[in-house]
C-alpha cells in the first residue's frame, strides 16, 4: 500500500517494477479479482476511450451549441502542414479536445478522474502512441500508471472542482497523464514523479469557472491544454530536469490552495468567466430559451 | 482513504457531462427504482439548487429518469430516456424548486403504481458518488453501493436484536447500521449495509418477524 507519490516510487525502484505493476497489485489486494479480470477492466475503459476520440474526431456538437467541432478544425489544420508545434503535441490536443466535446454532447467517455477533465489522459496516450507504438498492455500500462497517481491526489487532496477548483479536476489528470508518458517513454518511476510534479506547479491555482455552470467553457479548451502542458513536462523529466518541490509537497501545495479558494471559484457559477458580461448573457440566452 | 481502487480514479465509464449532475442523478434514479422493486407508472420528479438551475444543460432530467428506467452511467439510452419512458407507458413530471437545501445537488424522487408510493431524497456529492439522505420522509444515509436492507417496523424493544439475529444465523456480517424513527413508539426504520448478498430466505425471515411490516432490499 502507498500513500504518497514517494512511497510509490520507493516500491516500484525497489522491485525494480514499472508504477503500473504497484497499481495493479494493490488493486488485486483490494478487490479480490484476478490479475486477467482487473486487465481486462481496464481494458474496457480504454475501448470507451477510443471509441470517443474517434467519435469526436468525426465531429460533434453539444445540445447548447457551445462546443462541438474544434478537434476537427485542429485535425485539418494539422494535415496543412502549417503547424508551429509539433504535430504529436496537436494531435495530443485534438484528441483531449475530442474527447470532451463527446462528453459535452451527452456521449459515452471514462472519467479520468472527472468527466470535465475526461479528455487529456486518452488524448495525450492516443498521440503519443503514433510514435512509440506501445502493446495493447502497454496502453493499459499507461492507464494504471495514471490511476497511481490520480489515487495519490485524490486521498491526498482532491479532483473534485467543487472541492478545489479545476487544479484539481486537469490539474491532476495533466499529472497522472505527464507521469504516464514518461513510463511509457522509458522514463524511470523517479521521472515520473519529477513529470507530475512539473505539470502540477504549473496548474497550481487554476480555478473552476464554468459558464452556465455547464461542462463546456472553458472546459473543453482547459483540457486542451491540461494535454499540452502534460507532454511537455513529461519532455522536460526525460531531459533530466527535476522539480526543485517534491511532488508530494506540491499535492499538498495544491489541496491547501484549493482550501482557501473562494467558493464563487469553485464551481458555482458565481465568479470567473462564468460571471463576464458574455458568461453571464451566454448563461441567459440558454437558460432563457428553457423557459 | 477516500479512494480505494484503480477505477475510482480511471473510471466509470459513463454519458457525459457531468459526473455529479449526469452520472451521479442517474444513479440516485436507479436506487430509488431498485427500492421500488419494478417500472412505476408514474414518477414525480423534483429538483433543487444546481440541478434546478444546470439541468437541461447537464442531462441531469433524463439521466434520473434513466436510472429509474433501470438503466446504468454508461446506458446510451439515457439522452432518449424520456421517450422511452413515455412509450413504457410511465407518465413523468418535474418540478422545479426554489428552496435551498443543504446540498446543492439535490433531488427528490416520487414513484407510484396502483399499490404503492416511494419518496427518496438524493444528493449528489462529486465524481459520481451519490447518497440518499431520505426515504419515505425519515432521515438515512445510504450510499447505494452495498448491499443493504432497509426494514421497516414498529418502534419497540428487542426489535434490533430479532433482525440481526436472522442474519448472524445466516453468517451475514452488518457493515453499517442505523436506526431513524420519526416518533417514539410510532413507525421506525431500520438501514443494515451488508458485506454479501441478500438471499430471498433471509428477506422472508425479517418479514415474518413481529412487529415488521416492509423489508426492501438494496442490491447493487
Amino acid at each position: 500500500m502507498f500513500r504518497n507519490v514517494a512511497e510509490l516510487v520507493e516500491l516500484a525502484e525497489s522491485k525494480n517494477v514499472k508504477i503500473a505493476e504497484i497499481m495493479i497489485l494493490q488493486e488485486m489486494e483490494f478487490s479480490g479479482l484476478s490479475r486477467e479480470q482487473i486487465i481486462e477492466k481496464m481494458d474496457r475503459n480504454l475501448t470507451v476511450m477510443e471509441q470517443a476520440v474517434e467519435r469526436g474526431l468525426n465531429g460533434v456538437q453539444s445540445v447548447t451549441g457551445l462546443t462541438g467541432g474544434d478537434a476537427v478544425l485542429l485535425q485539418n489544420y494539422i494535415k496543412s502542414g502549417k503547424a508551429l508545434a509539433g504535430d504529436l503535441l496537436l494531435d495530443a490536443v485534438s484528441k483531449a479536445v475530442a474527447t470532451n466535446e463527446v462528453n459535452a454532447a451527452m456521449g459515452m467517455i471514462c472519467a479520468t478522474p472527472t468527466a470535465g477533465s475526461a479528455g487529456v489522459v486518452p488524448g495525450t496516450l492516443f498521440a503519443v502512441k503514433e510514435k512509440l507504438n506501445p502493446t495493447r498492455a502497454e496502453m493499459i500500462e499507461f492507464l494504471f500508471t495514471s490511476a497511481a497517481f490520480g489515487f495519490v491526489v485524490a486521498n491526498n487532496a482532491s479532483i473534485s472542482g467543487a472541492a478545489g477548483g479545476c487544479q484539481a479536476e486537469v490539474g491532476s489528470a495533466s499529472g497522472m497523464a505527464a507521469a504516464a508518458i514518461v513510463e511509457l517513454a522509458g522514463g524511470t518511476p523517479s521521472q515520473s514523479a519529477e513529470a507530475m510534479a512539473i505539470t502540477l506547479k504549473n496548474m497550481l491555482g487554476l480555478v473552476c469557472d464554468p459558464v452556465a455552470g455547464l461542462v463546456e467553457v472553458p472546459c473543453v479548451k482547459r483540457n486542451a491544454m491540461g494535454a499540452s502542458n502534460a507532454i511537455t513536462a513529461a519532455d522536460m523529466a526525460l531531459a533530466g530536469i527535476t522539480s526543485r518541490i517534491p511532488c508530494d509537497e506540491v499535492i499538498d501545495a495544491m489541496y491547501k490552495i484549493g482550501l482557501t479558494m473562494p467558493v464563487a471559484l469553485r464551481e458555482t457559477a458565481e465568479g470567473g468567466l462564468a460571471a463576464t458580461p458574455t458568461g453571464r448573457r451566454l448563461a441567459e440566452e440558454i437558460f432563457g430559451s428553457y423557459k | 482513504m477516500k479512494y480505494r481502487s484503480a477505477f475510482d480514479i480511471i473510471g466509470p465509464v459513463m454519458i457525459g457531462p457531468s459526473s455529479s449532475h449526469t452520472a451521479g442523478a442517474a444513479r440516485i434514479g436507479r436506487v430509488a427504482r431498485t427500492l421500488f422493486g419494478k417500472q412505476p407508472n408514474k414518477a414525480i420528479i423534483s429538483l433543487y439548487g444546481s440541478f434546478a438551475k444546470t439541468y437541461r444543460g447537464h442531462g441531469t432530467d433524463v439521466a434520473v429518469v434513466g436510472g429509474i428506467l433501470d438503466f446504468d452511467t454508461d446506458d446510451e439510452r439515457i439522452p432518449t430516456s424520456l421517450t422511452i419512458a413515455q412509450e413504457a407507458g410511465m407518465e413523468v413530471s418535474f418540478t422545479i424548486e426554489d428552496t435551498v437545501m443543504d446540498h446543492p445537488n439535490t433531488v427528490k424522487i416520487r414513484l407510484f403504481d396502483e399499490d404503492n408510493e416511494l419518496e427518496l431524497v438524493g444528493i449528489s456529492i462529486g465524481g459520481g458518488t451519490i447518497e440518499i439522505t431520505e426515504l419515505n420522509t425519515f432521515k438515512l444515509k445510504l450510499s447505494g453501493e452495498h448491499p443493504a436492507i432497509l426494514v421497516v417496523h414498529n418502534d419497540v424493544f428487542g426489535i434490533i436484536s430479532s433482525v440481526s439475529t436472522v442474519l448472524a444465523n445466516h453468517e451475514i456480517n452488518i457493515g453499517h447500521m442505523e436506526v431513524s424513527r420519526k416518533e417514539k413508539g410510532q413507525m421506525a426504520l431500520m438501514v443494515i449495509e451488508v458485506d454479501q448478498k441478500i438471499k430471498n430466505e433471509v428477506m422472508k425471515e425479517i418479514e415474518r418477524l413481529e412487529n415488521v411490516s416492509q423489508v426492501i432490499r438494496m442490491v447493487e
